[in-house]
């Protein structure tokens, strides 16, 4: 007990449920022999911190100085418990047919699993710490144990990609740190020494009374050091190799979750700033990372080579119209920035469980030698299909409504910023459109080398990620719940 | 002892940390540089000492005794082992003259001082004064990586950004979980350094120099 509040929760507890599982599982698949047993304690671990996760809707524990759940982290909390299970699947599918090529050793996979829930983990405590010191330092984990899993295929390229990833990363969360220091600066001598000064709840109250020019220099650190880890241009340039050369689930959660985690840490940081009020607006600093990240990945999208890498420029495309819209500010944009993550999140690694079985079954990621998907493969290629025109915001899909919503909340309060985020848009939708039309159309290549043969069992289980993804996003694009609705705009009231 | 001394002190030791972040950017030989960087890191732990010393916080000497222990002694003593072993060249390029190199580094300090002194009004002088410097130590640290070509002094450039982002955790009155940060940054070094990258760059590539690394960009049509 420290002043009233248990520091750690309690058997009934689901926080202690969602961030115990993961770690404790990561710790035992390190030690589990049998990669076979493994990829399923994978699934059974990610499926109970996933139900503990639910029961977060309904129960909201207490805050503690360590942990709190509050309307913001809840629905990443749960979403990110989501895609860690269906990737799992995915990834027992996948895992087994590298395994099979011989592409990943038995002391790879053992590794590769354990990392895996290391990597859920760190990324839950990030999202739930009521500390500005815990949250940098899972932040930092969450990089240590992706950085490992980039490197895991020991090629040329996943070694370069790992270190640029190391070396940048590192960097920008050094540089969160400084801003981090400097925001409990400005908390303590309104707050006193120790960990109050650091706790989101607490500081929330009383960040009126926070020196505003302290806090103006800490913002500026702070956008840099978490931006880099968002992928905003111009920190951008770990964010597509890193993607390219890790194993396909790895791409998977690294940019539908892990993205979503760093620009979750900025928000917090921002909504102090925006409690303070006499500080400067960080909405144009957004505006202008959000829009000059859209423009240069909409651009980069012509001239890719590479499949993944494709993808992971669209990440950077749409963590760049989601950083926009918290920009903008105000209920609708805030609204349409909340769905958005979501929706990018669930489409995107949706895209990447079908890039992973495609270059399964053709043995390349080479975008040239990639043709006629829905002839040869029709259930995975139309899955494909309707995975890129969703990520490319063609109606009727989730990622349509809220790219529509950031684009009418802008033009209704500043019509010229709307002109270049639409040009932006619709340059990346060209982009995507036209890949996709040579990968999914036409003649299907007469010569595979596929990784490892799949069973129809094995087949299922990859495809059946991708496909769940998918309908949620088309039932979210059709009819949003009202109880979502109403929950993501108190969200949105909260980030001011 | 005195108010007046003990600020001092806490003074001189941060200075001494950002002379050898100096240092640092002029040596031409990779040993020199490894030296140096013990060095720093032997300052570090001077002043985290020193630190709890006044706050009266123990837990900040444990943060000493890492830095001692981790930085000062075994990082140095391993990257030594490495540049033997691996038989790297043992002068580094660097992409900027030195003079040009060192101008720009006293223009960063300059900047830490009148950005970070006039933001800092309300806090405690000695407060005001350890973060300027750690401030410079972070942006000399970053000027560092920036001109090194040589995976070595990169990383030696990172550690050395950490040691002013360590600086300045101890000098910030009171903030917890410093111990925890630094604990954080050994590990994620140390992990990435001996676990995987210089034993895997060795295998695949025979050399250090990050030019060849970069000749291999993975998105070739």
């Amino acid at each position: 007990m420290i002043g009233g509040f248990t520091l750690l929760p309690g058997f009934d507890n689901p926080l202690l449920w969602i961030l115990g599982v993961p770690l404790g599982s990561a710790g035992f698949l390190a030690v589990l022999k049998d990669w076979r047993v493994a990829t399923w304690v994978n699934v059974t671990a990610a499926a109970v911190t996933f139900a503990s996760s639910l029961v977060l809707i309904h129960v909201r524990p207490e805050p503690t100085r360590l942990l709190f759940i509050d309307d913001f982290n809840v629905y990443l909390v749960v979403l990110t418990a989501f895609v860690g299970l269906t990737t799992s699947l995915f990834s027992a599918a996948y895992i087994a047919r590298e395994s099979e090529a011989q592409r990943l050793s038995d002391l790879h996979l053992r590794f590769y699993h354990s990392m895996y829930q290391a990597f859920l983990f760190t990324m839950l405590l990030a999202l739930t710490a009521n500390n500005t010191g815990v949250m940098w330092v899972s932040v930092e984990a969450a990089t240590l144990t992706t950085v490992l899993m980039v490197s895991l295929y020991r090629t040329r390229e996943a070694i370069e990609a790992a270190w640029k990833y190391f070396i940048l990363c590192s960097v920008g969360i050094g540089l969160a740190l400084f801003g981090t220091t400097l925001v409990y600066l400005a908390a303590q001598p309104v707050m006193g020494d120790g960990a109050d000064a650091m706790a989101w709840t607490l500081m929330i109250k009383q960040a009126h009374r926070f020196q505003p020019d302290l806090l103006n220099l800490a913002f500026v650190f702070v956008l840099v050091g978490y931006g880099t880890k968002v992928g905003l241009a111009p920190l951008h340039a770990w964010l597509p190799d890193a993607h390219a050369e890790g194993p396909t689930p790895i791409s998977a959660v690294l940019s539908g979750l892990l993205l979503n985690v760093a620009l979750y840490a900025l928000l917090r940081f921002k909504m102090v700033i925006a409690a303070n009020g006499d500080t400067l607006t960080p909405g144009p600093l957004l505006v202008v990372m959000g829009l000059s990240s859209l423009f240069l990945s909409a651009f980069m999208l012509y001239r890719r080579g590479d499949i993944k890498r494709l993808f992971a420029y669209s990440s950077i495309e749409h963590m760049g119209v989601i950083t926009f819209a918290f920009g903008m500010g105000g209920a609708v944009a805030n609204f349409a920035g909340l769905l958005h993550m979501t929706m990018h999140s669930l489409t995107k690694s949706a895209i990447f469980f079908a890039v992973g079985i495609i270059s399964q079954n053709l043995g390349t990621k080479r975008i040239a030698a990639i043709r006629g998907l829905t002839q040869s493969h029709p259930v995975l290629g139309w899955g494909f299909v309707l995975a890129v025109l969703a990520i490319a915001g063609l109606p009727p899909m989730g990622v349509f409504m809220s790219e529509f919503l950031v684009l009418s909340s802008t033009f209704a309060r500043q019509p010229l910023l709307a002109i270049p985020l639409a040009i932006g848009l619709l340059l990346a939708f060209g982009a995507l459109v036209a890949r996709l039309q040579s990968m999914a159309f036409g003649e299907p290549p007469p010569h595979a080398h596929a990784h490892g043969k799949a069973g129809p069992l094995s087949t299922a289980l990859a495809l059946t990620p991708l496909w769940v993804h998918m309908l949620l996003v088309l039932v979210a694009g059709l009819y949003l719940p009202k109880e979502l609705v109403a929950w993501f705009q108190n969200v949105a009231r909260l980030l001011g | 002892m005195g108010a007046q001394i003990s600020y001092d002190i806490a003074h001189l030791i941060g200075a001494t940390v950002l002379m050898a972040g100096f240092q640092l950017l002029y040596q031409r030989r990779l040993f020199a540089v490894l030296n140096t960087f013990a060095f720093q890191a032997l300052a570090l732990a001077a002043a985290a000492a020193w630190q709890a010393n006044i706050q009266h916080a123990p837990h900040l000497y444990v943060t000493a005794g890492i830095a001692l222990v981790f930085k000062a002694i075994i990082v140095p003593i391993a990257l030594h082992w490495l540049v033997e072993q691996l038989g790297i060249h043992k002068n580094v390029e660097t992409a900027m003259s030195i003079g040009w190199t060192m101008m720009a580094g006293v223009a960063l300090v300059a900047l830490s001082i009148l950005l970070v002194l006039p933001v800092t009004a309300g806090a405690a002088a000695l407060t005001r004064e350890s973060l300027a410097l750690a401030m410079s130590v972070v942006l000399l640290g970053l000027l560092m990586m920036i001109t090194r070509r040589n995976a070595v002094t990169q990383v030696v450039g990172f550690m050395a950004l950490e040691n002013g982002l360590i600086l300045a955790a101890v000098s910030a009155k009171g903030m917890p979980l410093v111990v925890e940060i630094s604990v954080a940054f050994s590990v994620l070094v140390a992990m990435t350094l001996f676990g995987i990258f210089f034993f895997r760059i060795r295998e695949r590539f025979d050399t250090l120099e990050l030019a060849d690394l970069e000749t291999h960009r993975g998105d070739r049509q």
